[in-house]
């Protein structure tokens, strides 16, 4: 295999298992064969960093001291300051997270174990409005990334922000409460059309007692567990939690499901049948093994098949990271970056449901196209957004406590906001080779294949800088 | 002319004629003849969860003074529309609104198994879904989808907002979203914008390149035909000083010009009252009902009126009872209003909101949002209801 064949390859690895390659890389990888080149991308993620900005201690103390106004009927002055201080910290502390998550993505040398973190972010989809909770889910997506579907599934389901954002707090024997056991199956195993209201009915129970306490850990309440015989998929028993993700893994339908979610994350917005098959049933014969998988998915021919090069639409944050990583952008007041997030319609941690971003061409609207379209030159040319964005319905309790700020919201005084963005331009520059025209950078920045017009439009172009601005700022550049 | 303008800056130059290609053409070129007649609606948004019972007042019922001592309205301060219900006072200026005929309040609006997160609720309004099933197109999107008679324009729903929301979004269509029709008109003739647009039929029939290829030369189509017909139109109306009414100015302009567009999208947000409600949503719905009244005004003095549908919604109602903090907590069912000069029953369209019969604390629905959708999308957008809605809704007798 040629080399400039195997460049092409590596791109594309590149740009779908992680979040880009920088052109030093490329060269160096493109010499190596392709499956040494995958096998070195799983090495390289194997490390599990977490991200560790909450704090726990500070977040348990808090947590016990919501518990106690909870309970608490009549609240003095003292007492609804402390509670309100508590949550404007929260928030604080939520947007810290946010942005430690995405400059995570930026900075990562374990790309493909942040993509699949962002993969199984939007996977099993979650808010909440406590930080330590976020954070705590976040790293079990990210420890269990590349592992066990099983151990990633079951944790998940443990954790404190799903059992409150799926309402599992409130299943209690004689009082289901189906929410979880609903998008178990629904969303994060089986998917639609492979289970009955009775199953959903059935396994509710066998969840009643999976909680969490006033710590932020779970607990298994035995007394308020049912512990009678359930019927699950014609099984009869006295089931519990782990029976039930048990026999719903049993299930072939699950693997299906998880290899459906996945080519459509990795490969193609518009599934091949046969490929997804393939993909479910080393999925399945493997015992869910994910890394196992996503070796079957990028060692596969189809996967570098011209009808999944260069085709695929950028979810905001694979544009906003890749740009940002491919540029060593650093974001004087990272703020900006969520403002970004939600203007582009991917505002991280704060999915719109709990099926997720429905991604693909849903991304694209007039308004977000033409951001997208001008967000290149914003950040690398240090411009000005005129965009005040529209408030996150989570907001809404603090725009309504201040009074001038609803009043600025609804007066389209927000002040222009600067992206304020440094580009380390001398360490772009650096990585590419000496002599290396503006034709072959955008080659080198464009997944799609390159057409007359783009090849007329960067052939008058002299610096390599102001090619770089141009290329990030056509609609190909939306494509990986 | 340099294209690079665009990339140092984003003060763009503007341009000569607009690059329209060939095959766009009929649809700037349709005939006028399809102006008249022509029937819009505004869908008004309140987001954060209005509380409804301090908004239309049930100062009748004796339940409500018991569950809100310290944030309900006083009897005597209240605009009475009957002796059970009245305004807010700070809705004073929807008062002689009322009294024209040109508002129905419609009350308990709601759905089965209510969500009370701001988010998904707020979802659940803008697709039209079950609250146990997601969808990711809105309700009206998919009428952008059905390829109704009234409904080919790519501008056929314009957001006033910077971002489009999920409402407005459909499969294969969607709405459009702007603030400003000069500065998206500025931006669609920035140089490089065109340079890109140039000749580029080839990418049409590719997938999501031709996806991005078809939004960028419908939205250029777009910008240019929203500036064109709106920018010699001079609103003769005043509007109170607020953001909220601007967007309303704004769709008035649109409407007045002539824009063939059917819906139109506006918000106004700070309605989550968890403390201290009173004066905060005061100061809201003042902002709200003066806005409205100028705008409906506005439009009766073009003749617009009676071609004009407005609703106004928020995501749930409140809690019956008011919370320690001298606010209320998220509820369910809640009032919703529309306006119109054409409206088939006006003032108070079903009972009040029963107070006495709750569910667990909160409201119980008399109407599906769905049922008020489905009206509209029956007798105002002449589609039927069961192809947007995906099940058949029972029209109601206000339009």
């Amino acid at each position: 295999m040629s080399t400039k064949d195997n460049f092409l390859k590596v791109k594309h690895l590149y740009n779908r298992a992680g979040f880009g390659i920088s052109y030093t890389d490329l060269q160096k990888l493109s010499r190596k064969n392709l499956d040494k080149v995958v096998d070195n991308l799983l090495k390289n993620s194997q490390k599990d960093d977490p991200i560790n900005l909450v704090n726990d201690f500070e977040s348990r103390r808090q947590l016990l001291v919501q518990a106690g106004l909870y309970a608490k009927k009549d609240l003095t002055d003292d007492e609804k300051k402390m509670r309100q201080q508590i949550i404007s910290e929260q928030n604080e502390v939520s947007r810290d997270l946010n942005i430690a998550f995405i400059t995570k993505m930026i900075n990562t040398d374990a790309p493909l174990r942040e993509k699949m973190t962002l993969f199984w972010h939007g996977h099993f989809a979650c808010r909440s409005n406590n930080p330590f909770f976020a954070q705590q889910l976040n790293n079990i997506q990210r420890k269990n990334a590349l592992g066990s579907f099983k151990t990633l599934l079951v944790e998940v389901s443990k954790s404190p922000a799903m059992l409150q954002y799926l309402n599992n707090q409130q299943n209690r024997k004689g009082k289901p409460n189906e929410n979880f056991a609903r998008e178990l199956m629904e969303l994060f195993t089986l998917g639609r059309g492979n289970y009955s209201e009775q199953d959903i009915k059935e396994s509710a129970r066998a969840f009643t007692g999976w909680m969490y306490d006033k710590d932020g850990s779970f607990i298994f309440r035995e007394n308020l567990h049912d512990t009678g015989t359930k019927t699950f998929f014609g099984k009869i028993g006295n089931f519990e939690g782990e029976n039930i993700i048990d026999i719903i893994l049993e299930k072939p339908e699950t693997a299906h499901f998880i290899a459906w979610k996945v080519y459509k994350f990795f490969v193609n917005d518009n599934p091949n049948e046969a490929h997804v098959k393939e993909l479910a049933t080393h999925f399945y014969n493997s015992k869910y093994d994910i890394v196992s998988m996503m070796k079957k998915m990028f060692t596969s021919d189809w996967f570098y098949s011209p009808e999944n090069v260069g085709t695929k639409i950028k979810s905001p944050t694979e544009f906003l990271v890749g740009l940002s990583r491919e540029f060593y952008v650093t974001y004087n007041k990272p703020q900006v970056l969520i403002q970004l997030q939600s203007s582009l319609g991917q505002y991280l941690f704060n999915p719109p449901n709990v099926a997720g971003w429905p991604g693909g061409q849903s991304w694209i609207d007039s308004s977000s196209l033409m951001l997208r379209m001008r967000i290149p030159s914003l950040v690398l040319n240090d411009g000005e957004i005129d965009f005040s964005g529209k408030a996150d319905p989570e907001d809404e309790a603090v725009i309504a406590l201040s009074r001038t700020a609803t009043t600025k919201a609804n007066a389209n005084m927000k002040p222009k906001s600067y992206v304020n963005a440094s580009v380390d331009w001398p360490k772009f520059l650096s990585t590419l080779p000496k002599g290396l025209t503006p034709l072959a950078l955008t080659q080198f920045l464009l997944q799609p294949k390159l057409n007359d017009k783009i090849t007329t439009m960067v052939s008058d172009n002299k610096g390599l800088r102001s090619t770089a601005v141009e290329i990030t700022s056509m609609p190909e550049y939306q494509l990986c | 002319m340099n294209r690079r303008s665009f990339l140092r800056n984003t003060g763009f130059v503007a341009a000569g004629s607009l690059f329209v290609p060939a095959f766009m053409k009929p649809l700037e070129a349709m005939a006028l003849d399809e102006l008249s007649l022509y029937k819009n609606l505004v869908v008004v948004q309140l987001s954060g969860g209005n509380d409804g019972l301090n908004t239309v007042v049930p100062f009748g019922n004796d339940i409500y003074y018991q569950k809100r001592k310290s944030i309900a309205i006083k009897p005597e301060e209240i605009i009475k529309l009957n002796d059970m219900q009245g305004l807010n006072p700070n809705m004073a200026a929807l008062q002689e609104i009322y009294d024209q005929g040109w508002m129905t309040i419609i009350n308990e609006v709601g759905y089965p198994n209510p969500d009370r997160s701001h988010f998904r609720s707020m979802d659940i309004w803008q697709t039209g879904s079950d609250s146990n099933q997601f969808l990711s197109t809105g309700w009206i999107g998919r009428y952008l989808d059905s390829n109704c008679q009234t409904c080919k324009f790519p501008y056929t729903a314009i957001e006033v907002d910077d971002s489009l929301s999920l409402a407005m979004k459909g499969q294969t269509k969607k709405g459009i979203a702007l603030k400003d029709p000069a500065a998206l008109f500025r931006n669609t003739n920035d140089p490089f914008f065109k340079a890109m647009l140039q000749n580029d039929k080839e990418h049409l029939d590719e997938d999501n390149l031709g996806y991005l290829y078809k939004t960028m030369i419908e939205t250029s189509s777009s910008a240019s035909y929203i500036q064109n017909t709106s920018k010699i139109y001079q609103s003769k109306s005043t509007y109170p000083n607020s953001g909220f009414a601007n967007q309303l100015k704004t769709v008035s302009k649109f409407i007045s010009s002539g824009l063939k567009t059917r819906v139109y999208y506006v918000s106004l947000s700070g309605f989550d009252t968890h403390v201290n409600q009173v004066g905060q949503q005061g100061n809201l719905l003042k902002q709200y009902s003066e806005g409205m009244a100028a705008f409906l005004k506005d439009l009766k003095s073009n003749n617009k009126l009676e071609d004009t549908l407005v609703i106004t919604f928020s995501e749930f109602g409140r809690r019956v009872e008011q919370n320690a903090s001298n606010g209320t907590d998220h509820g369910t069912a809640n009032n919703m209003f529309v306006f119109g000069g054409k409206l088939k029953k006006q003032g108070i369209f079903n009972a009040a909101p029963n107070l006495s019969d709750l569910d667990t604390g909160d409201l119980k629905y008399q109407l599906d949002f769905r049922q008020v959708y489905g009206t509209i999308l029956d007798k105002w957008l002449d589609v039927n209801n069961a192809d947007i809605l995906n099940k058949k809704f029972n029209t109601l007798d206000f339009i």
